[in-house]
């Protein structure tokens, strides 16, 4: 069953593709991308420092740290270390295709799965503080897998 | 809020009926695909009142718009069909008197409803009548006597034994809904508490809109509502007094608590606590404030819902590695699963008759609202969307009350957020009217009983 979901994301991710290289062309603008179901794309980033980005995105249902989510966030232990007073808040979130209970639960363990990594790369725990907002405040209001890749995230913001 | 007052009424039989049988019933446990055929007669009053009524309380034809109350509710139900005030041969005041049965059944009307209003010494007596137009009889009378602002819910009322009586089961129209009023683009909602009574009218909201709010439920008596409130960018559970608009934060948790509901005696919350990643099961019985950890495992668990005996918990876990559905004793122990079909499940809750779990459901992109047994058997789905959750059961367990939200469109606008409900029997959805966008709807208990 797990297999056939699978099989079934890489099917709807081609046919996504293949959507979104139509829109591109149509448009004209680079609306970011996905691999499995997490999204790869810049569209909705922003940064804490020069090459520090400020979130990481998860699959549907999951709060496992992809390789590039662990290399953003060892991007901002970085800078966190280098400036020693700064404080955070990760805010974390779902997407709308799930009951809104469940997802403030999902978007506080995503945002303690950012939080876990920050503290393993020697960040301290009383400089970062958690939130979830579950489904309530997505970044893109579309309802399509790619505007819900974008949303099912954790975003570090500078709380001082 | 302060205008939610416990309302002043008395009730009295004015007429006992001297045997006890009847002959037009309306049977609930099904789909109704042949509603009964019924009159509503406008409730006759006298002149006297009727000027009194306009000119000290700028109220016209109360008759008229009391009767439509009972109209609406009943025609809600989807159980009667109310047949059109125009084919009504009879005048209100003789009808009420004594229906000449023959008009009526005319009409082909099976069950007629007439009244009279008085309004004397500051006082709305009303008085209604329900008859049984093919056996020519009388099936019940009672009388009311209120203030005459209060006559709405003395239409509730009416309807509510109207509907007793004709079903054998209690109504639940003399109730509210407690929701989520939403406004503003998807990706900035403004949410704000509000309260209405179950067929749309008399909205009050209860919090400004200044922070985000959601999960809105009654206690028992349905004079305290405990909710999620983002107050200072703190999730937490609070308890709102109603009346007085009191608020209060629940427990002392150094995390997000959440999804909140009243045990059924409305001593304890129950609740879920999030920290470092997981959320588990808590209660906090109000009167001692003892916090109790019910659930303690490493997975989700949330949306709990008490029995209606208090006994057991339904709630919603990944423990499975997806969300499921599982009943536990209230100690917390003798946890098993109970959702075993394909898809997700999520937001349980108890029906108040003990012997259904209502639920959402996620399977192949459609969300579906559903009911099984207590035992995960006899799985039935109602209704399926792009997106709804959050069923609510009606205080006789046989309507369920729920959001739905559109799907944007590809400029990512036409986002909307309504109120809906259907019957238990997967027969009469319909849309719930509500001021504005809303969600997350809580059905009171009756207010009168």
């Amino acid at each position: 069953m797990i297999l056939n979901k699978i099989y079934k994301n890489a099917f709807l991710v081609v046919i996504l593709g293949l959507l979104l290289s139509a829109c591109a062309t149509q448009k004209k603008a680079s609306i970011g991308q996905m691999q499995g179901d997490v999204y790869t794309g810049t569209d909705t980033v922003e940064y804490l420092a020069d090459g520090v980005a400020d979130r990481v995105f998860f699959a549907t249902n999951e709060s496992v740290l992809t390789t590039a989510s662990r290399d953003t966030l060892r991007k901002q232990a970085a800078w966190m270390r280098k400036n020693s007073s700064v404080t955070v808040v990760l805010e974390g979130h779902a997407d709308e295709r799930g009951t809104r209970e469940y997802n403030l639960a999902l978007g506080e363990r995503r945002a303690n799965a950012a939080k876990d990594y920050l503290m393993t790369y020697g960040i301290s725990a009383n400089r970062i503080s958690v939130i979830s907002y579950g489904k309530e405040r997505p970044v893109d209001s579309g309802s399509n897998p790619l505007a819900w890749s974008k949303n099912r995230r954790s975003v570090t913001v500078k709380a001082n | 809020m302060k205008k939610l007052k416990i309302l002043f009424f008395s009730l009295f039989f004015i007429l006992i009926q001297s045997v006890s049988y009847s002959l037009i019933e309306v049977d609930i446990s099904r789909g109704n695909l042949n509603p009964l055929p019924i009159s509503v007669s406008p409730l006759f009053a006298d002149k006297k009142s009727n000027n009194l009524l306009k000119n000290d309380l700028k109220i016209e034809n109360l008759g008229l718009k009391i009767a439509d109350v009972i109209e609406n509710n009943l025609e809600q139900t989807g159980l009667f069909n109310t047949l059109s005030r125009e084919a009504f041969l009879q005048k209100p005041d003789i009808a009420h008197l004594k229906p000449r049965f023959e008009d009526w059944a005319l009409i082909k009307s099976q069950a007629l409803i007439t009244g009279k209003i008085t309004y004397k010494d500051e006082k709305l007596k009303v008085e209604f009548r329900l008859w049984d137009v093919l056996a020519g009889r009388e099936m019940l009378a009672l009388a009311f006597t209120t203030v005459p602002n209060n006559w709405r819910r003395i239409g509730h009322i009416i309807s509510d034994k109207i509907y007793e009586r004709l079903t054998g089961e209690k109504g639940y129209f003399d109730t509210r809904i407690i929701y989520v009023a939403e406004a503003g683009p998807k990706t900035q909602r403004v949410k704000k508490l509000a309260i209405m009574d179950q067929d749309g009218f008399n909205t009050k909201y209860l919090t400004l809109g200044n922070e985000l709010v959601l999960t809105p439920r009654f206690n028992p008596t349905n004079q305290m509502v405990t909710y999620l409130s983002y107050f200072k960018n703190l999730p937490r559970v609070y308890l709102l007094d109603i009346e007085t608009g009191m608020q209060e934060v629940v427990g002392d948790f150094p995390g997000m608590t959440f999804a909140p509901r009243f045990s059924p005696d409305g001593k304890k919350i129950i609740m879920s606590f999030a920290k470092d990643g997981n959320s588990d099961i808590y209660t906090m019985n109000l009167e001692n404030r003892i916090v109790e950890r019910i659930t303690n495992h490493p997975s989700i668990d949330t949306s709990p819902s008490f029995s209606p005996d208090g006994k057991y918990i339904t709630f919603n876990s990944d423990r499975s590695g997806f969300q499921q559905i599982y009943v536990m004793k209230s100690d917390g122990s003798s946890v098993r699963r109970i959702s075993f079909g394909r898809g997700l499940y999520g937001t349980p809750v108890w029906s108040p008759r003990g012997d259904l779990i209502a639920f959402t459901k996620l399977h192949k992109g459609k969300f579906y609202i559903g009911v099984m047994r207590v035992d995960g058997s006899g799985e039935r789905l109602l209704t399926e969307n792009y997106y709804q959750e959050a069923p609510s059961w009606s205080p006789n367990g046989r309507v369920l009350i729920f959001y739905r939200e559109t799907k944007t469109d590809s400029e990512g606008k036409g986002f909307s957020a309504k109120l809906w409900s259907i019957d238990l029997t997967g027969y009469n959805e319909r849309k719930v009217e509500t001021l504005t966008d809303a969600s997350d709807p809580s059905w009171s208990s009756l207010l009168s009983n």
